[in-house]
C-alpha cells in the first residue's frame, strides 16, 4: 500500500470516528432501534430514505469500525464529482461509489460499478429515492435496487428509515440545526420472485418502520 | 483546603447520595433474587440510568465551578433539543431556532459572571422580542402565533428555569456559610429527584385515588402526600448540613420543591399527552428522555431560587 492509500484510509478513519461521532453524540443525538438488524458483514446492501448529505454520515457510524474500509455510499458522480476539492473528498473520505445518472450508449448498465463492488464483498449504502428532494418526504423508489436483488438474491438488504436528518441539514442549506434523529432498522430483505412484489414489500417494509415513532409535522 | 471545589457538608451529601444508590441496588438485587416470577427490568435500568447520572453530577461537581455551570447548561441544551423534536416546528423557523439554541451559552455566561439583571431578563425580555422579529423577516406567516409562542415556551422551561440551578452556584457565599451556593444546590437537586421517586414509590404502594387523571392516570393522591411528608423530612435533615434554613424555613422549602415538582411533573406530562407521545425520548434507559428526568426542576429550580434569593440575599 502506497503512502497515499494509507493516508486517506487514516483521515477517513479521523474523519468518521471522530468527527461525524461527535457531531452525531452531541449535535444530533440518535434514537436507534433495532440495532442488532444491521449486517456485521459484507456484501451486503443498506438502503434508506434520502434527506440530507448527513443520511450516509449517520448510516455509517453506526457499522462497525472493522467495516469502514468496505462501506460504499452510492452516489451521483455529476454531482460529487464536478470539482476537484469536492471529488478528492467524496472518493477518499466519505468514500463514496460514484455511478453515472445518464447513459451514453442505450445498452450501457449505469449500476455496473455497483455490481463490482458487491462481488468484492462491500457494503452499499443505497438511496433508491435517487435524490435528496424535499427534506422529510418520502419520494417514490427508482427500480435500481429491484435490479440488484434480482442479480444478487443472497445478499442481505436492510432497509433503514432515517427521520429528522433532514431537519438538522436539508437540502440547500449550511447550518446545522440540532435535532434528535430517529434510524429505525428493518430486517434484512432476502431473495428475489419478480420486480413488482420486490418494490411492493420493499416500500410495505418502510411503512412498517414509520409506523414506529411519532414524527412531528415540518412544514 | 480541601482538593475539591466544594466544602466538607456537601462532600459528605455526596458520599450520602451514593450510600442510597448502593441500598437501592442492593434491594433490587434482593427482590429479583426471591421475587424471580415478578418484573424488575424497568426499576433495574432505572438505578442504572441513576448511577451514570449521580456519577456525571457528582464528577462535575467537584471538578469546578465552571464545569458544574457548563454541565448545566449541556442539559438545557439537551432539553431543548429533546422538546424541539417533539414538537411540531416549521421549515421557515430553522435559523431562528439556531438562535434560540445561542441564548443558552449567553443565559449560563450571565449566570457565571454573577449578572443577575441580565441573567433574569435576557430570555423574558431580550429573546422573547428577538426572536419573532426573526422570524417576522423571514416572513412565513402561517402558524406564526403557535411557533412564537411554542419556542419561547420551551425557552423559559428547558433555559430559563434550569438557568437558575446554575446561578445558586454563584451566589455570595455569605448567605449560606456553611456549604455556599453549592450546598443549595445539591439541596435542591436532591430533593427535587428524591421527590419523584418517593412519589412513585408512595403511589404504587398505597395509591387509590386518580388526582389528575385526564394529564396523568398514573398520578395518585396518596403517592402526592406521601412524596410532600418524604420530601419535607428530608428537607429537614438536609437543611442543617447544606443550607442556612431554620426549623420552619426548612418546612416550607420541602412543601414548595415538592409541590412545585409535582407541578412540573404533570406540566410535561400534558404536552406528552398533546403531541401522543409517552416518553420524551430515550437517552436515559428505563426513564425515557432527559425531559422526563427534569420535569420537576423545571418549576422547583426557579422557585427553590427565589424563596431562598429572598430571604437570605
Amino acid at each position: 500500500m502506497d503512502i497515499k492509500k494509507i493516508t486517506n484510509r487514516l483521515l477517513r478513519f479521523i474523519f468518521y470516528r471522530l468527527i461525524v461521532r461527535l457531531v452525531v453524540l452531541i449535535v444530533l443525538g440518535l434514537n436507534v432501534r433495532h440495532r442488532n438488524r444491521l449486517p456485521t458483514t459484507g456484501p451486503a446492501i443498506l438502503l434508506a430514505n434520502h434527506n440530507s448529505h448527513l443520511d450516509t454520515m449517520v448510516l455509517i457510524t453506526l457499522l462497525s469500525s472493522r467495516l469502514l474500509n468496505r462501506i460504499k455510499p452510492v452516489a451521483a458522480a455529476d454531482y460529487f464529482l464536478s470539482s476537484p476539492l469536492k471529488a478528492w473528498f467524496a472518493l477518499n473520505i466519505v468514500g463514496i461509489l460514484p455511478i453515472k445518472r445518464q447513459k451514453d450508449t442505450p445498452d450501457e448498465d449505469l449500476l455496473a460499478p455497483c455490481y463490482l463492488s458487491l462481488e468484492e464483498g462491500n457494503i452499499l449504502v443505497f438511496f433508491p429515492e435517487g435524490s435528496r428532494g424535499e427534506p422529510e418526504h418520502l419520494k417514490a423508489f427508482k427500480g435500481g435496487i429491484a435490479k440488484l436483488a434480482e442479480r444478487y438474491p443472497a445478499v442481505p438488504i436492510t432497509p433503514v428509515l432515517l427521520h429528522g436528518l433532514g431537519k438538522v441539514l436539508p437540502k440547500g442549506e449550511k447550518l446545522l440545526v440540532p435535532f434528535f434523529c430517529d434510524v429505525f432498522v428493518g430486517e434484512p430483505l432476502y431473495g428475489f420472485k419478480d420486480r413488482k412484489s420486490f418494490m411492493a414489500q420493499l416500500e410495505e417494509r418502510m411503512a412498517e418502520l414509520s409506523q414506529e415513532g411519532v414524527f412531528p409535522p415540518w412544514e | 483546603m480541601s482538593v475539591f471545589c466544594v466544602g466538607p457538608t456537601v462532600l459528605w451529601s455526596l458520599v450520602g447520595l451514593y450510600g442510597i444508590l448502593v441500598a437501592a441496588t442492593a434491594i433490587h438485587f434482593f427482590l429479583k433474587k426471591t421475587r424471580p416470577d415478578s418484573n424488575f427490568r424497568e426499576i433495574g435500568l432505572r438505578i442504572r440510568s441513576w448511577w451514570v447520572m449521580v456519577s456525571i453530577f457528582t464528577l462535575a461537581m467537584l471538578l469546578s465551578r465552571n464545569v458544574s455551570l457548563f454541565f448545566f447548561a449541556f442539559i438545557s441544551f439537551l432539553a431543548l433539543k429533546e422538546y424541539l423534536s417533539i414538537i411540531p416546528t416549521r421549515r421557515a423557523d430553522r435559523r431562528v431556532l439556531f438562535w434560540a439554541y445561542l441564548a443558552i451559552p449567553f443565559q449560563y455566561y450571565w449566570a457565571g459572571s454573577g449578572w443577575y439583571g441580565m441573567f433574569i431578563i435576557f430570555i423574558p425580555v431580550y429573546v422573547f422580542l428577538f426572536l419573532p422579529l426573526c422570524m417576522v423577516i423571514i416572513g412565513e406567516t402561517r402558524n406564526f402565533l403557535r411557533s412564537a409562542g411554542t419556542l419561547h415556551w420551551g425557552l423559559m422551561t428547558m433555559v430559563f428555569s434550569i438557568s437558575h440551578v446554575a446561578y445558586l452556584l454563584v451566589l455570595p457565599q455569605s448567605g449560606n456559610p456553611g456549604s455556599g451556593g453549592a450546598g443549595l444546590l445539591l439541596f435542591l437537586v436532591f430533593l427535587t429527584q428524591s421527590n419523584d421517586v418517593s412519589q412513585f414509590l408512595w403511589g404504587k404502594s398505597f395509591g387509590k385515588r386518580k388526582i389528575v387523571p385526564s394529564v396523568s392516570p398514573n398520578k395518585t393522591l396518596e403517592g402526592f402526600i406521601g412524596g410532600v411528608g418524604t420530601t419535607t423530612v428530608f428537607a429537614v435533615l438536609l437543611s442543617g448540613l447544606l443550607t442556612p434554613f431554620s426549623f420552619p424555613i426548612a418546612i416550607v422549602a420541602g412543601i414548595l420543591i415538592s409541590t412545585a415538582g409535582f407541578v412540573g411533573d404533570v406540566t410535561i406530562s400534558a404536552i406528552k399527552r398533546d403531541i401522543g407521545i409517552k416518553d420524551s425520548g430515550n437517552l436515559l434507559p428505563g426513564h425515557g428522555g432527559i425531559l422526563d428526568r427534569i420535569d420537576s426542576l423545571t418549576y422547583t429550580a426557579p422557585l427553590f431560587f427565589h424563596f431562598t434569593y429572598y430571604l437570605y440575599y
